[in-house]
């Protein structure tokens, strides 16, 4: 069904950063247009995803040319779940870094660059044209370079040129993807792709094809062995910047390669082994990484590159209850993973360091925040029946039945190691006394009462969410029961693109 | 550099790079051109006369900031995009008005939009090259 509102996302953020760019260096008018945008972004996402959810699959013809000759943009489950998540992430870190962030980098255009990178994200979720799927990309690490960088700290453009050099090194490798693909069957569109695909007689080209989009994505996923530039880039920005990162920005690749695989290159045994490889290998270099790391965000960092490899596990199965896993472990980790470098920030303000080893008593100190993180911890381990556990239940279920017994085991040091390094960082965060001898700095105690609710609010509001999550999983089974059952048979998104002819 | 003959030279040059860059701008439509090489052009055409006459000077005939340029720009443009959602029509879609105007031809939303990208690079070109010449 034809509707031109679902870019609606996107235009709320385009436009939110238009204004804050003629507001340029006034920084308060700034921040009040931000979080309002956001909220009206958030606003105009969850009416899509109602619709969507009611209606099915809607599209937009871009400048009203028919697909498969025009950009289009195709709004399934998929991608509104995904707008939904984002813009949740976007109005929560627009609110912390409201108060999080100094003056400074507000000056140098911190919100209008957050802003575009959000429209960048969304426009990669909603689009259905593989190129503009690669032009999002663009606007995604243009924005990101320049949020990276802003401040100029030496470590900051040290972590900025490796996040750089791989990064455009992906889109390279994307990019030659694209037009090798384009070359064997004269199509961007991605429905039209999936059905032209099958004819090509050349095999084997279409296998090195995929090739190039697994390494193009791969070192956006940060999966093994491309995976270095995140743990050396992610702990230099400020934390608001680094929420988004670590949330969403990984996660584009794994949403990418869910889209492309489910469309184009339907997984071979040779793909799928070596996505296996590929997952069991992530986890485990992901999970060792973060045992020795005792500053907060680099082990978390490694944290997000282990759980890349859960969901990479889920494509590599690619069966309807895998996906099921993956598309749950996607929605669980966006929310968690933001809200967890929130808290790196939080804990930054409370005692102006994130060295474990430094920290200590914030449980004796701030005993309701300690809490509210415990919940989000508490998630990310997956204790059951909080948001972490139930995707495990589906890769597990669907390991065992394709005796994939090495993932089940990476899986299980996977969760181990992740429980052991959280219980760790509980334990000398919040549990153990200080050292006397460390001078606190605590820059929370003297802030004004509402900048001290407006830093707590945004991670108790992402805390509730992925309460609500784990609590009521079931709703997000069938959303994730309706996502994989497209994914695995694209004819409803094939017939939604090309099935509709304006006249 | 104080050169007589380039300080010469670029009185004259300058509104005719710029007429030649509103040309570039008017025939993209259809032809070579259109928005971005006709920006890069009048963006030349500044930074030949701050070659001549120095930055400070450049800057005093424009008056406003570059930077002022560029949510100028991308406001004509983004309006251009959204304006087609008013008669229910898909973002993007070209609006043509009905008569030719002299000397300009057919007006459409194509056209704003182009002038909304000459604007974005007029605006990023001199942004990033003042700031680097006033470093030094």
């Amino acid at each position: 069904m034809i509707d031109n509102h679902i870019l609606a996302p996107i235009f709320v953020q385009l436009f939110t950063a238009i204004i804050q760019l003629a507001c340029w260096r006034k920084t308060l008018t700034q921040r009040y247009l931000s979080v309002g945008g956001s909220l009206i972004g958030l606003m105009v996402a969850f009416r899509l995803f109602s619709r969507v959810y009611e209606d099915g699959i809607l599209t937009l013809n871009a400048a009203n040319w028919d697909a498969p000759f025009g950009i289009v943009f195709v709004a399934d489950l998929l991608s509104v779940t995904l707008v939904l998540l984002t813009s949740i992430a976007c109005f929560a870190v627009s609110i912390f870094s409201s108060v999080g962030l100094s003056r400074q980098r507000m000056l140098y255009g911190y919100f209008p660059i957050f802003h575009f990178l959000i429209m960048g994200l969304h426009g990669a979720f909603l689009t259905g044209d593989i190129f503009n799927l690669y032009v999002y990309f663009e606007v995604i690490i243009i924005s990101s370079f320049v949020l990276m960088t802003l401040g100029g700290r030496k470590a900051q453009l040290e972590g900025a040129v490796k996040y750089m050099a791989m990064n455009i090194l992906a889109s390279m490798f994307f990019l030659t993807g694209i037009g090798i693909l384009y070359g064997i069957t004269g199509s961007l569109n991605m429905a039209d792709l999936s059905l032209r695909i099958q004819e090509v007689q050349n095999k084997a080209l279409i296998g090195i094809t995929s090739c190039f989009f697994i390494i193009g994505f791969g070192i956006k996923s940060a999966v093994f062995p491309l995976y270095y530039w995140l743990p050396s880039s992610y702990h230099t920005p400020p934390s608001a910047v680094a929420a988004t990162f670590g949330g969403l920005l990984t996660k584009v690749g794994i949403y990418a390669m869910l889209r492309t695989f489910s469309l184009i290159f339907i997984p071979d045994d040779f793909t799928r082994t070596l996505l296996m490889v590929i997952a069991i290998f992530t986890i485990l270099t992901g999970a060792f990484g973060a045992l020795i790391k005792t500053n907060i965000r680099r082990l978390f960092s490694y944290l997000i590159v282990c759980h890349i490899g859960f969901m990479v596990g889920g494509i590599a199965m690619f069966s309807k209850v895998a996906l099921m896993g993956a598309v749950f472990y996607l929605i669980h980790d966006i929310l968690v993973k933001t809200n967890m470098f929130l808290i790196a920030g939080l804990i930054r303000q409370l005692r102006g360091t994130m060295d474990m080893n430094k920290l200590g008593g914030l449980y004796s100190d701030y005993p309701k925040i300690s809490l509210v993180i415990a919940i989000v911890l508490f998630s990310l381990v997956g204790i059951p029946p909080l948001s972490g556990f139930w995707p495990k239940v589906f890769l597990f279920q669907e390991a065992f039945i394709q005796h994939q017994y090495v993932y089940i085991a990476a899986l299980i040091i996977g969760s181990f190691v992740t429980l052991y390094v959280i219980a760790k960082m509980w334990s000398e965060v919040f549990w153990k006394n200080p050292s006397a001898s460390e001078e606190v700095e605590n820059l929370f105690a003297p802030m004004p009462p509402y900048k001290k609710i407006l830093m707590v609010l945004p991670i108790g509001l992402m805390a509730l969410a992925t309460l609500y999550i784990g609590l009521n999983a079931e709703a997000i089974v069938k959303i994730t029961d309706i996502i994989s059952t497209q994914l695995m048979d694209p004819s409803a998104y094939i017939d939604a693109v090309l099935g509709n002819k304006t006249d | 550099m104080k050169s007589a003959i380039l300080q010469t030279a670029t009185r004259y040059l300058l509104p005719i790079l710029l007429l030649f860059s509103f040309f570039l701008l008017l025939r993209g439509h259809y032809y070579p051109g259109g928005g971005f090489v006709g920006g890069l052009v009048a963006s030349i055409a500044f930074v030949l006369h701050s070659f001549a006459n120095g930055t400070e000077n450049t800057m005093k005939i424009l008056r406003y900031k570059p930077l002022s340029l560029i949510p100028i720009g991308l406001g004509i443009s983004a309006v251009s995009v959204t304006f087609p959602l008013l008669f229910g029509l898909p973002p993007m879609t070209g609006l043509w008005f009905e008569e030719p105007i002299p000397v300009i031809g057919m007006i459409g939303s194509a056209l704003f939009f182009d002038l909304g990208v000459y604007l974005v690079v007029i605006g990023v070109v001199l942004t990033i090259l003042f700031t680097i010449a006033l470093n030094d």
